[in-house]
């Protein structure tokens, strides 16, 4: 056997691979960024400046924050952020509190139809949110709950699968701590908040982004449920301002938009990079 | 304990009035009305029961278009999605340097706002009459001619669409695969490679059949999201899918019930119905085969 | 295969750019003679596991050379070594047969090496007739017991006809019956294929009994080299003194002077040609003979019967080990109630280290 030839082809195997293997990841990488990078690049161009452009331009020179002032001036595009904040704020509260109590419940305390009831919240994991959502169309609308807080916040509210991955998280804490403090004279509820919340505290901070997230970007119920400008989300917002624009197509304002409507959550994902991405490995499907 | 029993239901009340409320209610209320036949919203009034809803819808020929554009979506993006995913997860894997950057920035599609980014997506691929767009550039670049991809020709909406799913849904794939690649004893590589066993083949009989179970479940996961596939179509061809003629059969279900041709909830009902249908269908048929096949 | 490593260091980064290098094999040279069963033996952390990915080349040294037989294959990537390697953990494919496990190795030969379909399967069950095997072969890895695992393991790495076969830690994950049962059925094997056997243990019993040669190691070098029963009874140092044999060796500190041991003020050996200095006296606690008037004292704790033998606990102050052993036959009476116990030491059975080279002091009479 010639040695050196197979240690020699082997190295350069291995570094054709690593050559490879770098473009193509770079390639994806690109892919990815390139939408980010047109919004901004767009957004930042002037008015006429980006219709002129009959070959796209890969940068300006002249960049404006001009779009910025009309997104947030032309359109209530501000409005839509607050009522998007309220709207995530309000839901992802009650959220955590609904979940909290049933997963504690299920977790923790003894009661008649326990199980029962645990497998039928488990057989409602499977249902998907277009079946039920026709009937709270009419639910939400003949209570006269269109085009208010209530109407968006309330169908939002419940989600059975964070129920269950809390409610796991609670299994995991050891019995003793409870018999423990079942012998001090700890009321249950004051274990609740006292020992089992911050125990689980991590668990409970995935949700609540995961529910922020689900929040900020939800278009399907309150674009049923909103027809006024004055209760819209962001996704409709931006949806409307592409449907009737800013009185006329102006494609750098819209981007403007987009870039701003993007801007929370990737700051609020650069900031919990590994919060996010270990939460969603353990169960959130986009959509 | 007796006071127990009324406590435990106290702690779950908020939950089931919710569930009860919002999903229990519905669930029930929706099959009542798939067969509610000539149901009046403004009265509340129907004339019979049946399955006449079932058979309007799929007649209708905006629920087929919808279907077709839904079947060929699944057909396409799944199976693309699942393979590039898994080609750049080996890739993540197998390197050490920037490795965290690349992650950051594969990921970053999941955070964005589906309907704002399907705008910049939009943008790239229209062609408008005062300019080609960036993607008609690219395709210059190589010879061809211009196309527009968001009123133009089926295929090419066909495409817009489909590129863009996969751009949204990769984050997750690639997580959930990292993690599982990540999870493979590295000794069964070492056990290989002092085999002689070569890459591809470490690939193919130790890789593959041990992260089997996670491919099934982003298959499976992946039809039943791609199934539900709407918002990616609005955002990139406005509201009016049916115009547009790429609806989906989500898109359907809320047109019937919302919008210019509302105020039909039997026949969202009963399309909402047949997705439900065809997507448990579906996801039995993924659970069989891979009980066949994924090992262990 | 005659495996010879030369002055072969492995070196890896710190966990930061401030943390020096650790070096987990330190300047090793060590020739492994054709067709022996070599225990590589050492406390964990020793070195022991990566010199044997060094032989595997799962790991490159980072300086020094390896040799098998002839040829140099240091820099030679794992598939082209032509070793065996048994993993502790065994490494078996969960998702493939027993059968599909053992032929897997043949099915990766290439070229002219390559073999069919019925001459993999003949071999195979070869080497599964070898290691008992036959019957399982259709089962899954998680449809066996440990010890059968073990076994298949065993057969993937043999069926290739190694040029040496390597076992990280083979018994670990076995219970304590099992252990002994498959020792002897590695020292079978081993001698029914004649392949040079490597095989890397923390357990100084495990090590002794079946190897023909061990190494002992410790902090990455390589502290003495023989056969078990000339490591046992010759240590070169402390450290293998004391890693050796169980119950352990008994660690007094003593000083020589004029020629003689003593600990404490008890003179226990005459020790011709050592000058006068403090030293380590290392006694096996078969070297204990019980005399009423015997050279050292100690203070005499209990004694517990072992059936064969018995084990009489002491103390004394100047001994290094929480508590004396010294094992003696049961024929012997003791005093359980006495407060004092005094023995004889049998001078093959002690041995002296120097107190700062912690090297052993041989003394002439025993040359």
């Amino acid at each position: 056997m010639d040695y050196e030839k197979i240690e020699r082809s082997a190295k350069a195997q291995a570094r054709g691979i690593k050559m490879i293997t770098y473009t193509g990841l770079a390639i994806w990488g690109l892919l990815v960024l390139f939408p980010f990078y047109w919004m901004i690049l767009t957004s930042l161009k002037g008015y006429g400046a980006y219709n002129s452009e009959y070959i796209p331009q890969l940068y300006t020179l002249s960049p404006t924050l001009q779009n910025y002032v009309q997104a947030f001036t032309a359109v209530p595009l501000a409005k839509f952020f607050v009522n998007t904040l309220v709207f995530t704020v309000i839901t992802t509260a009650i959220m955590l509190v609904v979940t909290v109590l049933s997963a504690y419940a299920f977790a923790r305390l003894n009661f008649k139809g326990k199980d029962l009831v645990f497998t039928l919240f488990l057989a409602l994991m499977m249902i998907p949110n277009e079946l039920v959502v026709i009937t709270n169309y009419v639910t939400v609308t003949n209570l006269e709950m269109r085009n208010t807080f209530a109407g968006l916040i309330l169908p939002s509210v419940a989600s059975v699968f964070y129920i269950y991955l809390l409610k796991e998280n609670f299994a995991q804490v050891p019995n003793e701590l409870y018999y423990a403090a079942k012998v001090d004279g700890t009321t249950d509820f004051k274990y609740l908040l006292r020992v089992m919340v911050p125990i689980c505290k991590p668990t409970l901070v995935t949700i609540t982004i995961l529910k922020v997230i689900e929040c900020w970007n939800s278009y399907v119920w309150p674009r049923l449920v909103t027809d006024e400008e004055s209760h819209f989300l962001v996704s409709n917002g931006i949806q409307a301002i592409r449907e009737t624009g800013f009185g006329r197509e102006n494609i750098p304002a819209m981007m403007a938009a987009v870039v701003a409507i993007s801007l929370p959550l990737i700051v609020l994902f650069l900031l919990f990079r590994n919060k996010i991405m270990e939460g969603v490995s353990r169960g959130g499907t986009k959509g | 304990m007796e006071n127990r029993n009324y406590k435990g239901w106290l702690y779950l009340l908020p939950a089931v009035l919710f569930l009860g409320v919002f999903m229990v209610y519905p669930l029930i209320d929706v099959f009542i009305y798939s067969f509610e036949e000539g149901f009046h919203s403004a009265s509340q009034t129907y004339y019979g029961i049946g399955l006449q809803n079932y058979s309007y819808v799929l007649r209708d020929p905006y629920f087929l278009q919808a279907l077709k554009n839904t079947i060929l979506l699944v057909a396409i993006t799944v199976p693309l999605s699942t393979g590039i995913a898994l080609v750049i997860s080996v890739g993540l894997a197998s390197i050490k340097g920037l490795r965290k950057l690349f992650q950051t920035v594969y990921f970053l599609p999941y955070v964005t706002n589906t309907l704002a980014v399907g705008l910049v997506f939009m943008i790239l691929f229209q062609r408008t009459p005062y300019t080609d767009g960036f993607a008609n550039m690219v395709i210059g670049w190589f010879g061809g001619g211009p196309v527009d991809f968001i009123d133009g020709p089926y295929w090419a909406k066909m495409f817009v669409l489909c590129f863009y799913t996969i751009w949204v849904v990769m984050p997750f794939k690639i997580l959930v695969l990292t993690t599982a690649l990540a999870s493979v004893n590295e000794t069964y590589y070492n056990a290989a490679r002092v085999d002689g066993t070569s890459k591809f083949r470490i690939f193919t009989r130790i890789t593959l059949p041990l992260i089997s179970p996670t491919m099934f479940y982003l298959v499976i996961t992946g039809f039943i999201g791609a199934f539900k596939a709407y918002s990616d179509a609005v955002a990139l061809f406005g509201t009016d899918l049916n115009v547009a003629g790429m609806n989906t059969i989500v898109g359907y279900v809320y047109d019937m019930l919302y919008g210019n041709n509302g105020g039909y909830p039997s026949y969202a009902s009963a399309a909402a119905i047949i997705l439900f249908v065809i997507v448990l269908t579906i996801t039995c048929i993924n659970l069989l085969v891979s009980r066949k096949h994924v090992h262990y | 295969m005659k495996v010879t490593l030369e002055h072969t260091t492995k070196k890896f980064p710190g966990f930061s750019r401030k943390q020096p290098d650790v070096v987990a094999v330190n300047d090793v040279s060590l020739e492994i003679p054709d067709g022996l069963l070599v225990g590589l033996l050492g406390p964990s952390g020793c070195g022991k596991s990566t010199t044997l990915n060094l032989l595997s080349g799962l790991l490159k040294p980072s300086s020094g050379k390896i040799f098998f037989g002839e040829d140099d294959v240091t820099n030679l990537p794992p598939e082209n070594r032509g070793v065996g390697l048994v993993f502790q953990n065994y490494a078996l494919y969960p998702h493939l047969t027993v059968l599909q496990n053992i032929i897997f190795p043949l099915q990766n030969l290439k070229g002219k090496d390559k073999l069919t379909k019925t001459q993999m399967k003949d071999k195979a069950l070869e080497v599964a007739k070898l290691v008992q095997l036959e019957g399982l072969m259709d089962r899954k890895p998680s449809e066996l017991s440990g010890g059968q695992q073990q076994r298949v393991a065993i057969a993937r790495a043999l069926v290739k006809m190694p040029r040496i076969l390597l076992l990280d830690e083979p018994l670990s994950n076995l219970d304590a019956r099992l252990r002994l049962q498959t020792r002897e059925e590695i020292r079978r094997i081993q001698r029914q294929t004649g392949i040079t056997t490597v095989f890397v243990t923390h357990d100084q019993e495990e090590a002794m009994s079946i190897s023909d040669l061990i190494v002992v190691m410790k902090d990455g070098v390589i502290h003495q080299v023989g056969k078990p029963q000339e490591v046992y009874d010759d240590p070169e140092d402390l450290f293998v003194a004391k890693f050796l044999g169980t119950p352990p060796v008994n660690v007094f500190r003593g000083r020589i002077e004029k020629e003689q041991l003593y600990i404490g003020d008890e003179c226990v050996l005459h020790t011709p040609g050592v000058s006068d200095r403090e030293v380590f006296a290392a006694i096996r606690p078969e070297g204990f003979e019980l005399n009423e008037n015997g050279a050292l004292t100690c203070d005499l704790q209990r004694v517990e019967v072992m059936g064969r033998d018995v084990s009489v606990v002491c103390s004394h102050v100047d001994c290094e080990n929480a508590a004396i052993r010294a094992i003696v036959s049961a024929d012997n009476p003791v005093n359980a109630s006495a407060t004092k116990v005094r023995f004889d030491i049998k001078p093959h059975k002690l041995h002296i280290f120097d107190v700062e080279t912690q090297q052993r002091i041989a003394l002439e009479t025993l040359q």
